[in-house]
């Protein structure tokens, strides 16, 4: 037994491919895995937009990889996420309340010890403890979208039928820099099952943490450093949903959002944003059940949301 | 003939001490604004068209169309064979056509070939002359060389037409140090540089090109001319400058060094195609508070 104190981790923002402070300098307070007091950057407007700067940077050189190449580069971040699963998964239920019963079943898979009062998030309410394993359900999902990454566009694309002489067909194509709004809960697969479809189209994204539980994300962006995802492509952001939606609703160069259980200010001040430059907004509203079901959360639907259809009339000689 | 020397270390740490002032809200404005009228809109490719330049013209004279209070920049600066089409575009305004010549970029070509390339400029519309100086015979010691060949183009550039602002680019990056750089700045002021002639740090075709240091060597060799004989030299700094907040660094740092007569578009340029749009950028967001969206923007 010694005195030692153990070493704790500074969460970063992911900006370009790099783990930099909050321009402003803010951070958050909260408590880590181990209930120590422990800080997170306070994503301000001006990190916004660094962030969605270098996500335009990183567009064109990830819609340009083939499909098979980003499928490969997903599963790669399967693969990573597989290996620090204990870590992800006790980051994940570190911030259940200390209600006994649903506590004691999600220790139960992680073997740590208890939740209690001390790791409750400070700041923001304490998210529900979920009653099955999300990271299992995280990792599988990205696979899941991995896979969809080259067979997408036959399924939303497709061939016209026209009453001329002509052959008539439309693809999808990404449509460019997307902003994921995660959930605060389920912290991690909220945010893959966001991230997920948009990367495997070849759109970058900027994405928000849950607020309530924000170290998972912190974790994914160091797994996204360790698994081939160029700089750019997924950057991630900590802070408050408040401060930080009206400059994604206003931002000109954000072509996409995709978010999810967001409250209904919130929702409806991302819709407006719509108005501002045509993007195209998409404010999901989910329970845990269907968070964790194939059917609602699978499915190449939701890169439809990222999407621009580019038909194409080509003369046919007959 | 000796000349100063610059402290390399105590010059760097002076130029990085003006990044670090904080101009907010109204100075932020009205200094962005005063950049953009400083700007000498470029276009230095060979791919250039007259599209292209006309393009660039239009560009110059309304820098956004949606706030025709934003200034125009000061001058388009083009290849001599495009300086009709400059001229031509720009007619009626105040804006200066501004030609690179003398043999651009390199300058390895004979004087009176250089010397034609000027006057033919002048003919075409230009009303600055942007001359590059031969670095290799700087870097090898031939002094009166460059003293010869900027004297000489200041000659045509006086004697042709209605005449042109001449503008001695240094090719900074290539003047391996600060020594060498205040040495080709006083060697092209003393050449016949007259009121309102420039010393330009760079072409833009060789890295590294405009930095804060070298510029500010510069800026205290027109200083020291100034205070030697009240003549009022520009400087202009080409080449790597694409930001809004390096542009406000200058800004400071021309202030700070030369004073506020200094701050016009008469005697201090920004050599540029990028930065303009970052500044456009930065004034829409403080006026609609919106960030814009690359295709908000002209591609040059």
């Amino acid at each position: 037994m010694t005195n030692r104190l153990s070493v704790t981790k500074t969460h970063k923002l992911l900006i370009g491919g790099a783990f930099v402070r909050s321009e402003s300098g803010r951070s958050i307070e909260t408590t880590d895995a181990s209930g120590m007091p422990a800080h997170l950057c306070q994503a301000s407007r001006k990190d916004l937009r660094n962030a969605v700067e270098a996500a335009r940077g990183a567009f064109g050189g990830w819609s340009g990889r083939t499909a098979y190449n980003r499928a490969q580069i997903l599963y790669r971040l399967a693969e990573m996420m597989e290996g620090r699963a204990d870590e992800l998964r006790a980051a994940t239920i570190e911030k259940a309340p200390a209600t006994r019963a649903p506590a004691k079943r999600t220790a139960k898979k992680s073997s740590k010890k208890k939740t209690s009062k001390k790791t409750i998030a400070r700041r923001t309410p304490a998210p529900k403890v979920h009653e099955f394993d999300e990271v299992e359900l995280a990792i599988d999902r990205l696979v899941a979208f991995a896979g969809w990454a080259d067979k997408y566009e036959q399924v939303i694309g497709g061939k016209n039928p026209v009453a001329g002489p002509f052959y008539n067909f439309t693809s999808p194509e990404p449509t460019g820099v997307t902003m994921v709004v995660a959930p605060d809960t389920p912290p991690l697969l909220g945010l893959v099952s966001l991230i997920a479809p948009a990367l495997c189209c070849g759109c970058t994204v900027v994405a928000l943490a849950s607020e309530a539980s924000p170290i998972p994300a912190c974790l994914l962006g160091e797994l996204c450093e360790t698994s081939d995802v160029p700089a750019g492509v997924l950057n991630i952001l900590t802070g408050f949903r408040a401060e930080l939606v009206h400059h994604i609703s206003v931002h000109r160069d954000i072509d996409a959002v995709l978010a999810a259980n967001l409250d209904e200010e919130s929702g409806a001040m991302l819709r407006s944003g719509a108005g501002e430059n045509l993007k195209r907004v998409t404010v999901k509203k989910l329970t845990p059940r269907q968070w964790r079901d194939p059917d609602e959360c699978e499915t190449p639907a939701l890169i439809e949301r990222v999407v621009e259809m580019k038909t194409i009339w080509h003369p046919m000689a007959t | 003939m000796t000349f100063s020397t610059v402290d390399r270390v105590m010059a760097d740490q002076r130029a990085a001490a003006f990044a670090t002032r904080s101009i907010k809200t109204e100075a932020k404005v009205a200094g962005l604004r005063m950049a953009l009228s400083m700007v000498d809109l470029t276009t230095l490719e060979g791919a250039d068209s007259p599209e292209k330049v006309r393009a660039l013209c239009r560009k110059a004279i309304t820098p956004d169309p949606f706030d025709e209070s934003v200034p125009s920049a000061a001058a388009v600066c083009v290849y001599p064979t495009l300086v009709g089409v400059a001229r031509e575009a720009l007619r009626g305004t105040s804006i200066n056509v501004a030609s690179v010549a003398t043999g651009f970029p390199s300058g390895q070509y004979p004087l009176e070939v250089r010397l034609d390339d000027v006057r033919r400029a002048i003919e075409a519309g230009a009303n600055e002359i942007d001359m590059v100086i031969s670095r290799g015979a700087l870097l090898s010691g031939d002094e009166d060389r460059i003293r010869h060949e900027v004297a000489s183009t200041k000659d045509v550039c006086v004697s042709t037409g209605e005449g042109a602002h001449l503008k001695v680019i240094l090719e900074t990056g290539e003047l391996s140090t600060y020594d060498n750089v205040r040495m080709a700045s006083e060697i092209a002021i003393d050449a016949g540089l007259t009121e309102y002639d420039f010393i330009k740090t760079s072409t833009g075709k060789v890295a590294p090109a405009a930095t804060m240091g070298v510029t500010l060597v510069m800026l205290e060799t027109v200083r020291d001319h100034f205070l030697k004989t009240g003549v009022r030299i520009g400087v202009k700094p080409a080449g790597g400058i694409r930001k809004a907040k390096q542009a406000l660094h200058y800004l400071v740092m021309v202030k700070e060094t030369l004073g506020d007569d200094w701050l016009t578009p008469e005697l201090f340029r920004f050599g540029a195609s990028g930065l303009s749009n970052d500044l456009l950028r930065q004034l829409r967001w403080k006026r609609e508070g919106v960030y814009s969206a690359g295709w908000d923007q002209t591609v040059s």
